[in-house]
């Protein structure tokens, strides 16, 4: 399989590795996928007062694009409101990783991460 | 000893295909450049020559199996050897009844071959083999019905490399006058076959994982008592009307002399490469949460197929790139399923997606083994940091307990 130098940069130095306390309430945590598929991703966001998402860690047991897709949501989650961050579609990580039709079901995987991610934080709020 | 920095990583999947030994290549040579003959032909001392290469060849692959060189029929592969033998045996044979049985573990070229007699009416049984991947032969037995034809079994696996106990299926077959076919591609120069002792009837060989050229291969036809099969190519009547088509002279003095190695070489060969394997396993049996897929004794040396839980195969096959080995990772194949050898043996998906398949054969150093080990101890480290599963495996999490979304 023949990647994008974009896909190697985030597979070999992934950013934003590891993990914030599930328990914290300004922390949301979204875990999907399934093992048995082949990748699952956790993402989780962390929302300063502002409702501005401060920073973003994630974990991802996948192949290589959907390590570099997740590892390039929390860069791109950085500093959006909860909204904004859920309007960012699949499309735009496939754009900008370059990802060959048989690995965009890891970009969706990505957005999916995303909505569950903000979906715990706002069960949370409530 | 190759490593990240140089352009090509170490070879570690012999049992995709094995480099051609020098000494095959030399021999190979004066038959594309100089004695060019059609072996067909009756006519001249070109055609002789070329015969006679042929027919030398042919005694050493009838040689390293024990068998008659008038029972060899060359083919272009492994994957044709299949498909006749498959195909010609029962197709001859029909009026015995129109039921197959084979395994699920088989190789591609054999089930596939099975289902296309499926498609021609044919009944087919694939048998589960155990978790160990060897086949319960009592299942076997029980699998045999009035109508069956042919059974086609592997010697040694490609995938996992275990090996069938032939010579028990071989007499369970000939008890019900079934014709027994043995798909032998992985096994020559690894284990001792001798055709005049094992009850098959027809076996397939190929030259290209026995450190021959790609693009050759035989099938052992066997005389005493005579099998027969219908011819699946059509021509000029060559290989005594079974297999029509020029011989590719040189591509056949390549097996031949392939297989002579195998023969002289195969035991002082194997004791090294069982050191190597057994180096291998040990280095990497002390990374945690790793499993051997197949049994361990009853299988060649040149293999080891082990998955690492938590880091999936296709990452891990980048993370590796220092040594050239294969997956059985869905994403490594293009068909985005897992192994289905590692789902037969009742491997759950996890331990499919996360399998590395190491393959090492006669060039394969000590030094490419420790190599290897200190690479798969780093990067599996890694990618476990990376992954939610280890994580969560780390917490005490049980994974079969927890609701995945599946996708």
């Amino acid at each position: 399989m023949a990647y994008s130098d974009k896909v190697l940069d985030h597979y070999e130095n992934p950013r934003n590795v590891g993990s914030f306390d599930k328990e914290d309430p300004t922390v949301g945590t979204g875990m999907v996928g399934a093992p048995a598929c082949g990748d699952v991703m956790k993402l989780q966001i962390k929302v300063g007062e502002n409702g501005i998402i401060e920073d973003a860690k994630f974990k991802t047991y996948g192949c290589g694009s959907a390590i570099a897709s997740s590892s390039l949501v929390t860069e791109m989650l950085k500093g959006r409101t909860l909204d904004e961050a859920q309007a960012i579609k699949n499309t735009s990580i496939v754009e900008e990783l370059a990802l060959p039709p048989v690995k965009i079901h890891c970009s969706v995987l990505a957005e999916d991460a995303i909505k569950a991610a903000v979906a715990d934080l706002k069960s949370k709020k409530k | 000893m190759t490593n990240e920095t140089s352009a090509m990583p170490i070879y570690m999947d012999y049992s995709a295909t094995t480099p051609v030994d020098p000494r095959v290549a030399e021999k190979m040579i004066p038959f594309i450049t100089e004695s060019y003959g059609n072996p067909a032909s009756r006519s001249h001392p070109y055609g002789w020559t070329a015969e006679k290469a042929v027919e030398n060849a042919r005694n050493e692959v009838a040689k390293l199996v024990n068998a008659d060189p008038r029972e060899i029929i060359w083919t272009s592969g492994a994957t044709e050897s299949n498909n006749l033998a498959i195909k010609g045996a029962s197709n001859f044979y029909s009026s015995k009844g129109k039921h197959i049985i084979s395994v699920a573990t088989e190789h591609k070229a054999v089930i596939d071959a099975v289902r296309e007699m499926e498609r021609l009416g044919y009944e087919t049984t694939f048998i589960q083999p155990e978790p160990d991947g060897l086949i319960d032969i009592k299942k076997f037995k029980d699998a045999i019905r009035p109508d069956t034809v042919l059974a086609s079994v592997m010697m040694v696996n490609n995938e996992i490399g275990v090996i069938q106990d032939i010579d028990a299926l071989g007499k369970a077959c000939r008890a019900e006058k079934i014709i027994f076919h043995v798909d032998a591609a992985q096994a020559t120069g690894k284990v001792e076959i001798d055709l005049e002792k094992l009850p098959v009837d027809l076996m397939s060989f190929s030259a290209h994982k026995t450190y021959g050229p790609k693009g050759v291969g035989a099938l052992y036809v066997r005389r005493k008592p005579r099998i027969r099969i219908e011819a699946q190519m059509h021509g000029g009547g060559h290989e005594r009307g079974m297999r029509s088509g020029t011989l590719a002279t040189h591509q056949i003095v390549g097996m031949g002399e392939a297989f002579r190695i195998a023969r002289e070489e195969m035991e002082t060969e194997n004791a090294h490469i069982k050191k190597l394997q057994l180096r291998l396993l040990s280095g990497l049996t002390e990374i945690e949460e790793t499993y051997v897929n197949g049994d361990i004794e009853k299988r060649v040396p040149h293999n080891l197929n082990i998955s690492f839980n938590y880091v999936e195969g296709e990452s891990l096959i980048m993370a590796i790139k220092g040594i050239a080995v294969s997956s059985g990772s869905a994403c490594t194949s293009a068909s985005l399923e897992p192994s289905y050898v590692l789902r037969a043996l009742g491997r759950s998906d996890e331990l499919a997606h996360s399998s590395i398949r190491f393959s090492i054969g006669r060039f394969t150093k000590e030094s490419d083994i420790d190599y290897a080990i200190e690479l798969l101890k780093e990067k599996i480290g890694r990618l476990r940091e990376l992954s939610p599963l280890w994580e969560m495996f780390q917490d005490g999490v049980d994974l079969e307990k927890v609701e995945w979304a599946e996708h």
